[in-house]
Formats: structure tokens, sequence, C-alpha cells
């Protein structure tokens, strides 16, 4: 437990000196949405990589929170704060509620379902016109503020969402080694099982898919709030997918893993600029690579082929180490 | 600890991709267009086109003596893409003036970037939103959808056709011009008898124009891009709709003729000049340009240039014109953006002011019509 | 409301509805084949399409020759699809699967976009395109070529299943993969088999339906989910049910849109879907069976 607080305080103070690297060059901005998908990729991590139930509707309720709070700061001028929280329970409350039905459903028909879900939200994004500006997006919100400090540039934003993401990563370390982290995993690895030794696994799915969603909601908050600008594309099937892919290209059930896919989804783009008509088929075929070669994600898959390669050769190991991340 | 290596190796590769901007005698563009993605058809030859005119106009020996250098990103129709790109642009690129993007969407995210950091925008996507209000540093080259709405109702009140039904895509085009359709119709007088939708990707739209036939409408008009409105006319043609179908400007390219086929016979729609440059008369201000425009993306690209690369072309002339008039900061240019009069483009004749950041009027539109799989101009 | 305006609803939803039946076919006979939802299904449809397009326009065959290459080639892409992404999968979990199966679609249709661009293409209808007045509706030749094919592809799947021997086989992993092992079927074979079937099917269904919806190299996403409705519908079984899934969907969306409203026309279906699987996750028409819950 020691080294886990260790190995998080190395980590939150690595995010908190990042700016200093960069000086407020671009690469600040990407750093914010680095911040804010990671926050999304810990939220269903939680869901996928503890209890072992997929979504495919998570950006739905990524822009649940985002049009809730966009909605009510930019049409009827309530506080960005409050509405942040409000937009976080309503969120969970509608979660739980669907939660129940939904995660009845196993494997392949609760991805279906999820994904239906999502779909619908989306849907309701783009024809509630009136209410969310419909297909052309909703602009005018304003940045969340404190004390007169107004979170307007990167720099501010960047440790607003930071403070959040770093909140999130310490409340899911903590669940996963306290005894519902345990009951979950007992979940993940076998629902009759767990049961037979007295965890209340429907409660506990449904509760995990609640605080999911409310995560996401508050990332939708954020995003929100930075942008001041948000429209339903955002937040369609194909950001779900994306979500899946940096959970699963991290590491499924690693929090740590959860920020690496993040982190390297959100800056893959910079990276492939010169092959940017090819980035459709680089997803498709790094998710494909990931679960068949490397299912524990790069933060387990690293090391291992590290190890490996120090084995059978020590000289090349580096080298390779690199040419897999760029892969 | 092996998570922190990987976290930390993960960090260098974002200190190593941090691109070095180099000083060079430039003058540098940006431009953000969705080259992939569900706007691509906007977006490519929008690119294509802006590439093209920096090459001519350096090859021409640039501006003041200075080459220009254009800077393209593909944003991918995607918002948070577009905003993490155009900082880019700004921070590390140092451009002083961005072209695009070109879906509305894009572009209503991107203002307040260019607004904080003062540097001037020329959009190329439609929507009034995007200056209406006024922007201080924001400008638009694409026609406003509610240019065209205006043009259309006013044919329909010249053939006093006075109840039409609305069928639009629902995405942000086509809501965007839906809203300008049910604003505008009072004007001219319109009812509008019934309002009906369809999706970016349906693929069958009879349902719609059953009920839209059972409707008294005199006029049906379409608001779509590619292929929604190929189907609907399809679909109409099979139906056997007996008012006439009219569409936006988002069909006014030759593929439009291609998908429909002979259901696209006797369509009229709104379009920016670019279709029918051949048949306008010489007296035609934008005619110069028009055959500049057509003749070199002809060369460049073995293709026909179209009326979105024309939006962009437009954008990037501007700029130029802009910063020969006054100097290469971004604030001299956008003072200059400002004071642009009767330039002749491929959209319209542009005349940006302090209170029109737009530029354009209705007549940046002509009606046309699709005859023996061509146009000419609808009567 | 009039009959004729219903009877165009009706018959507009019936041809969109053949369209997702054949598609939730393919859905069916893999998932009881594997117990995989292929959620690339629907790429095989857009294969279909651009494939007979690229036959037609590229290397100039006629129509009659190049339909049974697009249905050949995809079906390539299918058993390749097997070989290189399923079956070397080490640890098969349904999460597994679902990820890599949407890792392929993308992959399929990213493929798709660099060969053949971006744009839509349209491709001639079989036999003209004069409408056909039925009662005081119309449709078009190719609907009927829609709804003929239909019935003569389900025809063929009802044949093969219950009168040879590898559908039979294939019936039996169905029901207990690991008792069909027993007995000597060679249950791989069938997984192999049954994504040459539902490719093709795909494919078939892409093509019959591409003079009227055009082609693009991103049509597959939205069918495939409806075809995978019109199979939740059907309860999965690969036979009548899920055709009458299909049928039940279109004509829903159709009326919906007609009657309701033409925005939430694509909810309706995925409202349908929830609604099924929360309170009859068996179908409308199975028995109930406690196994998918």
């Amino acid at each position: 437990m020691k080294k886990e607080l260790l190995k998080f305080g190395a980590f939150a103070l690595l995010i908190m000196l990042a700016p200093l690297a960069f000086k407020g060059g671009y690469l600040m901005t990407v750093l914010v949405f680095v911040g804010i998908n990671t926050m999304l990729s810990i939220a269903l991590n939680l869901l996928l990589g503890y209890a072992g139930q997929i979504s495919l509707g998570h950006a739905g309720f990524f822009g649940l929170g985002a049009y809730l709070s966009g909605v009510l700061t930019a049409t009827y001028g309530w506080n960005p704060w409050l509405s942040m929280a409000l937009a976080a329970v309503i969120v969970g409350i509608v979660a739980y509620l669907i939660g129940f039905p939904i995660l009845k459903l196993k494997g392949h028909y609760l991805a279906m379902a999820t994904l239906g879900l999502g779909i619908i939200i989306y849907i309701v994004f783009n024809e509630t016109v009136d209410l969310t500006g419909g297909p052309s997006g909703l602009s005018g919100i304003p940045n969340l503020s404190i004390n007169g400090i107004t979170f307007d540039s990167d720099l501010k934003n960047y440790y607003l969402v930071w403070i959040f993401a770093l909140l999130m990563v310490l409340f899911s370390l903590n669940l996963a080694n306290s005894r519902i982290g345990r009951a979950l995993r007992a979940v993940h690895d076998s629902e009759v099982a767990a049961r037979v030794v007295g965890v209340n696994a429907r409660l506990l799915k449904v509760q995990i898919f609640a605080v999911s969603a409310t995560f996401c909601a508050l990332a939708g908050s954020l995003y929100a709030h930075t942008m001041t600008f948000i429209s339903p594309a955002s937040f369609g099937f194909t950001f779900s997918v994306e979500l899946l892919t940096m959970v699963v290209i991290g590491g499924l059930g690693s929090i740590y893993g959860s920020f690496l896919g993040a982190a390297l989804l959100t800056l893959l783009p910079e990276f492939l600029r010169a092959a940017h008509d090819y980035d459709i088929i680089i997803y498709g075929g790094l998710l494909m690579v990931m679960v068949m070669y490397m299912p524990g994600g790069l933060v387990r898959g690293i090391p291992e082929l590290y190890r490996k390669l120090l084995k059978s050769k020590g000289k090349t190991a580096l080298k390779s180490e690199g040419g897999v991340e760029h892969a | 600890m092996k998570t922190i290596q990987v976290v930390c190796s993960i960090i260098f590769l974002c200190l190593a991709c941090s691109s070095v901007s180099f000083a060079a005698d430039t003058i540098k563009i940006g431009a953000l267009f969705s080259v992939t993605g569900p706007a691509s058809f906007l977006g490519e030859p929008m690119r294509n086109t802006v590439q093209m005119v920096v090459d001519e106009v350096n090859k021409a020996g640039g501006v003041k003596g200075r080459k220009l250098e254009l800077i393209v990103y593909d944003t991918s129709g995607d918002a948070t893409k577009a905003v993490q790109l155009a900082t880019k642009m700004i921070k590390n690129d140092k451009v002083v003036a961005i072209i695009g993007p070109n879906t509305s969407g894009e572009s209503m995210a991107v203002i307040p970037v260019v607004e904080k950091e003062h540097i001037p925008l020329v959009s190329c996507a439609a929507s009034i939103k995007i200056t209406e209000p006024v922007k201080k540093w924001v400008f638009k080259s694409t026609p406003t959808d509610s240019l065209a709405v205006a043009k259309i109702y006013e044919h329909l009140q010249k053939s006093k056709q006075t109840n039409v039904a609305l069928l639009t895509v629902s995405d942000g085009f086509g809501s965007s011009g839906r809203e300008q359709l049910k604003a505008l119709a009072g004007k001219y007088g319109i009812k509008i008898v019934s309002d009906e939708t369809y999706g970016p990707k349906d693929t069958d739209m009879t349902a719609q124009l059953t009920k839209i036939r059972s409707s008294q409408a005199q006029a049906v008009i379409c608001w779509g891009t590619n292929p929604g409105p190929a189907i609907i006319a399809r679909n109409a043609r099979q139906l056997g709709i007996k008012p006439p179908l009219y569409m936006s400007h988002g069909v006014s390219s030759k593929k439009f003729i291609d998908l429909a086929g002979d259901a696209a016979e006797g369509i009229r729609l709104s379009s920016g000049r670019a279709l029918v440059a051949g048949m306008l008369p010489n007296s035609d201000p934008q005619k110069k340009s028009l055959q500049t425009f057509l003749k070199d993306y002809q060369n460049h690209f073995k293709a026909e240039g179209d009326t979105f690369g024309g939006h962009a072309w437009d954008a990037v002339m501007l700029i130029k014109n802009a910063i020969e008039r006054g100097g290469d900061s971004p604030a001299a240019i956008r003072d200059q953006l400002e004071k642009a009069r009767n330039f002749s483009g491929i959209g319209g004749v542009f005349n940006y002011s302090e209170a029109d950041h737009a530029g354009l009027t209705k007549d940046a539109f002509v009606m046309i019509e699709v005859k023996n799989k061509g146009w000419t101009f609808a009567k | 409301m009039q009959f004729d305006q219903l009877l165009q609803y009706a018959l507009s939803g019936l041809s969109t509805g053949a369209i997702y039946a054949l598609i939730g076919i393919g859905f069916s006979i893999i998932y009881n084949a594997t117990g995989i939802i292929n959620f690339a299904q629907g790429e095989f449809v857009m294969l279909g399409g651009m494939l007979t397009l690229f036959f037609l326009e590229l290397l100039k065959l006629p129509i009659w020759a190049a339909i049974p290459c697009a249905v050949a080639a995809a079906t390539v892409g299918g058993i390749l699809f097997e070989r290189l992404a399923i079956r070397p999968l080490r640890q098969a979990t349904p999460i597994n699967l679902v990820i890599i199966t949407i890792g392929g679609s993308i992959l399929i249709r990213g493929l798709a976009m660099l060969l053949w661009g971006k744009d839509t293409h349209a491709i001639p209808p079989f036999s003209g395109d004069e409408p056909i007045a039925i009662g005081g509706a119309t449709v078009l030749p190719q609907h009927l070529w829609i709804l003929g094919i239909t019935v003569i592809i389900i025809a063929i799947n009802k044949f093969y299943f219950f009168h040879t021997i590898s559908g039979k086989a294939m019936r039996a992993c169905a029901y207990n993969r690991r008792a069909a092992g027993l007995v000597g079927i060679d249950v791989r074979r069938m997984v192999l088999f049954s994504f040459v079937i539902s490719s093709a099917m795909g494919a078939v269904a892409g093509i019959i339906v591409a003079p009227l919806t055009m082609v693009a190299y991103d049509v597959g996403g939205m069918l495939g989910l409806k075809g995978f409705c019109a199979a939740i519908i059907g309860g999965m079984s690969s036979g009548i049910s899920t055709v009458l899934g299909g049928l039940i969907l279109g004509v829903l969306e159709s009326l919906g849109a007609g009657l309701i409203s033409s925005g939430y026309k694509d909810a309706i279906a995925f409202i349908i879907l929830l609604l099924l699987l929360f309170l009859r996750p068996q179908g409308l028409f199975g028995k109930a069976e406690s196994e998918r819950v």
C-alpha cells in the first residue's frame, strides 16, 4: 500500500511538473485533452477491466454530462460548478436506473445494448434542436472560475482538468485495493462463484456502472467548459470505440494503463500526421493486434516484451521497445 | 515501478514530437480542413485548391517578394481535433491567418481560440452563426445558408408556389438550412406545409416523401449533401411526386447528376457560378476569376473544380490581397480583410465591412436546373 | 390516413426489411456456430456493393459476371477475416471477440476507403427503373429483385441446414459445440463455413440493395446494426424468425418515419432492440431460454 502511494505521488508530481517542460506551447492544449480522455478511460476501465462488463455507449454518458452542463450554463445562466455537480448526479442516477436491466445482459448482448443506448442518446442530442442546438452545436458555454480566477487558458485548464483526473486516479486505485475491488474482480472472473461467497454481484455491477457513468459526466462537464463549444459529433459511436481502444491498449484493469492508453491515442495523431489518411486503418489494426498479441495491454505487454528481449539479445532491447510504442 | 518507466517513456515521446518551428522568410498561412471524415467531400477539394493557389502565387513570385508557406492539417470533422490543431498552428507554426474549417461545428469550436489569440480566421463553412453576431477576428468565404434560401424563395415567389414542403438532413448543414428556411418563409410569403427530416446515412426516403405527397405542397425543398438528395430524387421519381423538387447548393456538383441519374432531370437548385461558368455573359464580374480557377484546377488535378474548392480559393485570395494591401501581421491582415471591397471571387462578389464579415449577398447564388445531364439557368 | 399511403409505407418497409433480414441471418449463422457477434458483418454488405462497382467500372465486366465475382471476392474476405483475426485469438473471451471484430470492421472500412476513395457511387439497377404501380403505391423493379433474391436465399439456407450433412453438422455445433466435437464434427471447419456463408450473404445483400441506396466505404455500419436488431427480434435464429424480425423492423421504421417523426426513425430500431433485450431476450417468437440472459 505504501508502495502504491509512492507510485501515485511520483505520477502526480510528474503531471504537475509537466507544464514546465512544454512552456505553454501548443502541446498544452493536447495535454488538457489527455487529461479528459484519461478520466474517461479510467471510467470505462472500472467497468470493463475491474468488473468485466463491456460498454460501447460511454460516449453517450460523456455527452450527457457535457450537454447538461452546457445547456444549464449557456442557455439558463446557471453557475457552472452547480450545473457540473447536478450533471454528475443526474447522469449517475440515470445510469443506476438503466444499469439494472442492462447489466442483466452478458458479453455480446451487453455490448449491443450499450451500443444501442449510446446511439439513442446521440440521436436525442441531434433531434432536440431547441434545447441542444442540434447538429450545429451549442456555443457560448462559459469557462469555470473560482475566486476570481477564470480557467480560460490552456495552462489553467491543464491544472483544472488534471486535479480532477488525479483525484479519479486516487479514487480508482483505492477502489481496486478495497473490499469492493476484490469483490469486483471476483465478479469479473466468475459471477456465479462471487455470488456463492456472498457478493451481491448484480448490485455491485450496477453501482460500478453508475460510478463509471458519473465519472464520464464529470469529464463531459469539464470538456464543455474548457472547449466552450460542443456538438453531437464528439459523442458518437466512434468515440465510444476510441475509448475502448484506449482502455485495451493501456491494459484492462490498470489505472496507469488507462492514462497510457489515453495519452497514446490522443497524441497518436501527432505521430501520424504524415500518414493522416491511414489513421483509420491504424486504429483498427492496433485494436486487433493488441487483443491478439498483447491482451494485457502496454502496461503488462511492454515489460514482458522487454524481459523477453533482454533474455535473447541484450543490445537491441531498447530500440524494439520504442518501435512497439510507435506501432 | 514498471508503470512509471512506461509513463516516463511516453513523456519523452511527447517532448520529442513537439515540433520545432524554424524561422524562414515565408509568410505562413494555416488551413484546417476535414480531408477525412463525413465532410471530406468538402475538405478535399478545398485542401487541393488552397495548395494549388499557394503554388501558383509562389510561382508568380509570391506576395511582396515573399513566398507563402501553407500549413494544412486534417481535422477529420472532429471539433476537438480542430481546436487542438488551430492552437498548434498558432503557437507552434506561428501562422498569421487561418483558412477553414469547412464544417460549421468545427468553425464554431475554433472561434474562441482565434478570438483569444488574435489571429484572423476565414471560415469555409456556411452557418450564419459564424459571422452573426460579428466577431472581431472571424470572416467567412462560403456564402451563408440564408442567402441560398432567399434565392430559392425569391424564385418560388415569382412562380407563385407558396406552399412548400421541407425535407432536410439531420446534420449541421441540414439543420442550419432548416432553421433559415423556417425563419425566412414569412418574409417571402411562403407557407411551410410539411417539415420532414432524414438521417445522413439513410438509404430510403419514400416514407417522408409519401407523407409530403399527401400534403398540399406546391414545391419540395430538400437541404442536404450527397448522397441523400440523390436518393431523394430517385425516390421522388419512383413515387411520382408532382410538385417540383428544389435542392440546395450542397449538391451543386456534377456528382449529384451522376448519382441521381435520370431522376435528376428538371431539379432546380441554388448554386454558385462555378458550375455554369461557361454560360456566363462576359460582363459577369466573376467570370475572370472563375476561368482562372477552373483552368488551374484542371491543370493541377485533372478534375473539374467545384464551388466547394472555390470557397477556399476565395479565402486564400482574400488573405493574399489583404497582405498585399497592408502588412503580414495578423492584426494588419484582419484590418485589411475588413476593408476588402468588390472582390470578385468564385463564390460571389465580396464586400466585407465592420458590420458584415460574411461579405456576400443573395446574388452569390444563381438558380440552375438540370437538363440533359447538364446545367442550365432556371427560368 | 389514406390506404394507398399506408400501402406505400408497408411496401417501402418490406424492401428495407428484407435487407435487414439478410444481414441479420448472417449474424445469426456466425453466432450459432461460434458464439460470436460479428461486428464486422455490415462491412461485408459494403464490400458486396463496392466490389460489384469495382468489377463493373474498372474491369468492365457485365453485371451478370460482376455480381458472382463480387460475392466470391467478399467471401474470400470473410475467410481471411476468420483465419487472420478469429482463429489466432488466444483468449477468446466475449470482450476480446467484440473488440477484435470491431477492430476488424474499422480496418476493412479503412482499406476500402484507401482502395476506392471516399466518394459515393451509383450502381445501375438490374432491370430498368420504371416504377411499377401496386394499388395506390409504387415500387421499383429493383425492389422486386430484392424480395425475390431474399426468398431464394432463405430457401437455399433452409435446404442447406436441414438436408445436407454439413448443414446438419453446423446445427449440431449451434446446439452444443463440445458434443458436436465429440461425435466427430470438425468444429473449426464449421466456424470457417459459418464465416463463408455469412460473408457471402452479406455481400449479396449489399449488391442487391446498392442500385437503390448507392455505395460508399462507410455504408456498412448502420446497416450492420439494423441487421443485428433484426436478428435480436428473431431470437438469433438463422431461419424464418429473423426474416420476420427484419421485415417487422423495416415496416416499423417506415411507419415511424411516416406517422411519428422522421428524425427519430433510427431511434425506433434501437429502442426496440433495448426493450427486447430487457424483456424478451429470446426474441419475439422464441421460447424462454435462460442461456442468453
